[in-house]
């Protein structure tokens, strides 16, 4: 009866650490450690025994303090960075009975192209700044397999309207936008393979609140409309109260908490969300 | 199991961990209740009623005890440990929660606000405007309304608006928590009439009322609370 459904996206007991160890923090459990950071061999340990689910259409947020370890969450589910150990399933993609951490990077290259879609914290990072904004979609479109231009091209303009990027704009490139708009043609980008899965790091950090506002209505918009599964990452509990279904808060690279939002919200079970809950009262 | 829920020996406090503070909350309830009552629960400001509520739809972790839900989909759960995806298919197709309070999305009109309850339980784009319309109608929110933003309306359409959102979904169960407090004397009279409608409808209920006078003669049977304790172990039949 618990499994009534089946997650779209598994995680099972991912690490990542930068650095090799050293006998004083590999054993001891974290013992030593000073936050998520060895003081003896500097290793950080970003991510630490992270499992959690995913499930079809809803929308689930990480929230979790500067240098938690959200973003390198993030790039492990990306492949922008190999895990340390750990497992993870797509459904969609063999049945989600291979770990699509072992697999070929031609493979992974396959997920994230067709699978994935992906915003970066950083706009530098998921987007070629020097490229027509209607290039950067047509990069991502042909890395799925497309190959016909016109095509291509009404694509890339129905998702850049989508995003309230205007039509005369589209050639332009992101460079000479402002962030929110940055981040509007990186979301644009993102849906542009019709991907089962959205992963959203920091979409609306730095932005001022009417920009924030409007970003976040559209991803609202965009995953009723097209019933995508999202995974989005904030330090902002206010983003998180407004966006998601369930909640993971995460403190040194490990899951402290997690539940329903208002839960999270209402009744945190956990010092650290209790101190983050408080903060946002304030 | 017969009843369409029981709450058992449910006990709850809240741990403040900056200050190590406890909070006593509730301890060893017992509730029951059968489909088509309407079930009132009273007691003074603090007592524990929304607590019960909260606890019910999850909003809250008790520390002991059980709320065997029957669902028409799963069957008997215990709400206190059924699975995160569990409860949110509850509340968006068998449990209603309506309380005083609108929270709701910025910048989302009446209609969607409504529609967008009929069609996160995966009905069709033009059956959800339908069944929005009807309801928003059925509960005489002014149609100069319907296309505006709920932020701006006044204490009784918030409230008339909230029980759309919620009766749109036909629950099986529904929470009602103080939907009369700081309304004035008309409006309290529309809820009430709305509640007498409810009833008739055979939907199950149960509310929270301050002004307990107010739901004279309209619940079935009724629970107090006091310090967060049942006042007898039973509740009194009003019938
Ligand atoms: N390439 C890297 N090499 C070494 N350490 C790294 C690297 N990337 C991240 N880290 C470390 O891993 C930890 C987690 O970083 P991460 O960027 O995931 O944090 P975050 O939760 O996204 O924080 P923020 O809210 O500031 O974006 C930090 O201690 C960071 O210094
Ligand atoms: N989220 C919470 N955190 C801490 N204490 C709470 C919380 N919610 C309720 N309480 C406490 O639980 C008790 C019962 O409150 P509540 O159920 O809201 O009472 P009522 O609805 O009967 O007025 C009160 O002492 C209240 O302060
Ligand atoms: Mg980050
Ligand atoms: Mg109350
Ligand atoms: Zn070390």
């Amino acid at each position: 009866m618990k499994d009534f459904e089946q997650p779209v996206l598994r995680v099972s007991h991912l690490n990542k650490q930068y650095g090799k160890g050293c006998a004083s923090c590999r054993d001891a459990g974290g013992m030593v450690l000073n936050k998520n950071f060895c003081p003896v061999c500097a290793t950080v340990y970003a991510c630490r025994d992270i499992t959690f689910e995913v499930y079809a259409g809803e929308i689930l947020g990480v929230v979790g303090e500067s240098g938690s370890g959200k973003s390198t969450l993030m790039q492990c589910l990306y492949f922008d960075q190999k895990v340390s150990g750990g497992e993870a399933y797509i459904s969609s993609y063999k049945s989600g009975r291979e770990n699509i951490f072992t697999e070929s990077s031609q493979q992974k290259r396959y997920i994230r192209n067709r699978m994935m879609g992906k915003v970066y914290q950083n706009p530098v990072l998921g987007l070629k700044m020097d490229f027509s904004s209607i290039g950067n979609i047509a990069e991502k479109l042909i890395a799925a397999g497309n190959r016909n231009v016109r095509e291509m091209e009404a694509r890339g303009k129905e998702l850049l309207e989508h995003v309230n990027i205007p039509v005369y704009r589209i050639k332009e490139a992101p460079r000479n936008f402002s962030g929110g708009m940055q981040q509007r043609v990186q979301i644009a980008k993102a849906l542009s393979n019709n991907p089962p899965l959205l992963l959203l790091d920091e979409v609306t950090t730095g932005l001022d609140l009417s920009v924030q506002a409007s970003v976040l209505d559209l991803i609202k918009q965009i995953q009723r409309r097209l019933k995508i599964s999202v995974l989005i990452v904030s330090h902002d509990l206010g983003v998180i109260r407004m966006l998601a279904d369930r909640t993971i808060v995460i403190l040194d690279g490990r899951i402290v908490e997690q539940g329903l939002t208002d839960q999270i919200l209402e009744d945190p079970q956990h010092g650290y969300t209790q101190q983050l809950v408080q903060s946002l009262l304030v | 199991m017969e009843e369409i829920i029981a709450v058992e020996h449910l006990s709850k406090y809240f741990t403040i961990h900056n200050l190590g503070k406890h909070i006593e909350a509730l301890h060893d309830i017992n509730i029951a209740m059968k489909e088509g009552e309407f079930v009132g629960i009273t007691g003074k400001s603090g007592s524990g009623k929304s607590t019960v509520f909260k606890c019910i739809y999850r909003t809250y972790v008790p520390q002991r005890g059980s709320i065997w839900y029957n669902s028409k989909k799963f069957g008997p759960v215990n709400l206190t440990k059924a699975s995160e995806r569990q409860v949110i298919y509850l509340r968006k197709h068998e449990i209603g929660y309506v309380s005083q309070f609108l929270n709701v999305m910025p910048r989302t009109t009446a209609r969607e606000l409504v529609k967008q309850g009929v069609l996160e339980m995966g009905r069709a784009e033009d059956y959800a405007e339908w069944e929005a319309e009807k309801m928003l109608a059925h509960f005489e929110l002014d149609r100069e309304l319907w296309d505006s933003y709920p932020a701006t309306f006044s204490g009784g359409e918030k409230l008339r608006l909230n029980i759309a959102r919620a009766m749109v979904k036909h629950p099986r169960l529904l929470l009602l928590d103080e939907p009369t407090a700081s309304l004035d004397y008309t409006s309290k009279l529309r809820v009430r009439e709305l509640i007498e409608q409810l009833i008739r409808e055979g939907t199950t209920m149960m509310g929270i009322f301050h002004d307990l006078e107010f739901m004279e003669n309209l619940c079935h049977r009724e629970y107090t609370l006091r310090d967060g304790k049942l006042v007898d172990r039973a509740a009194v039949n009003l019938y």
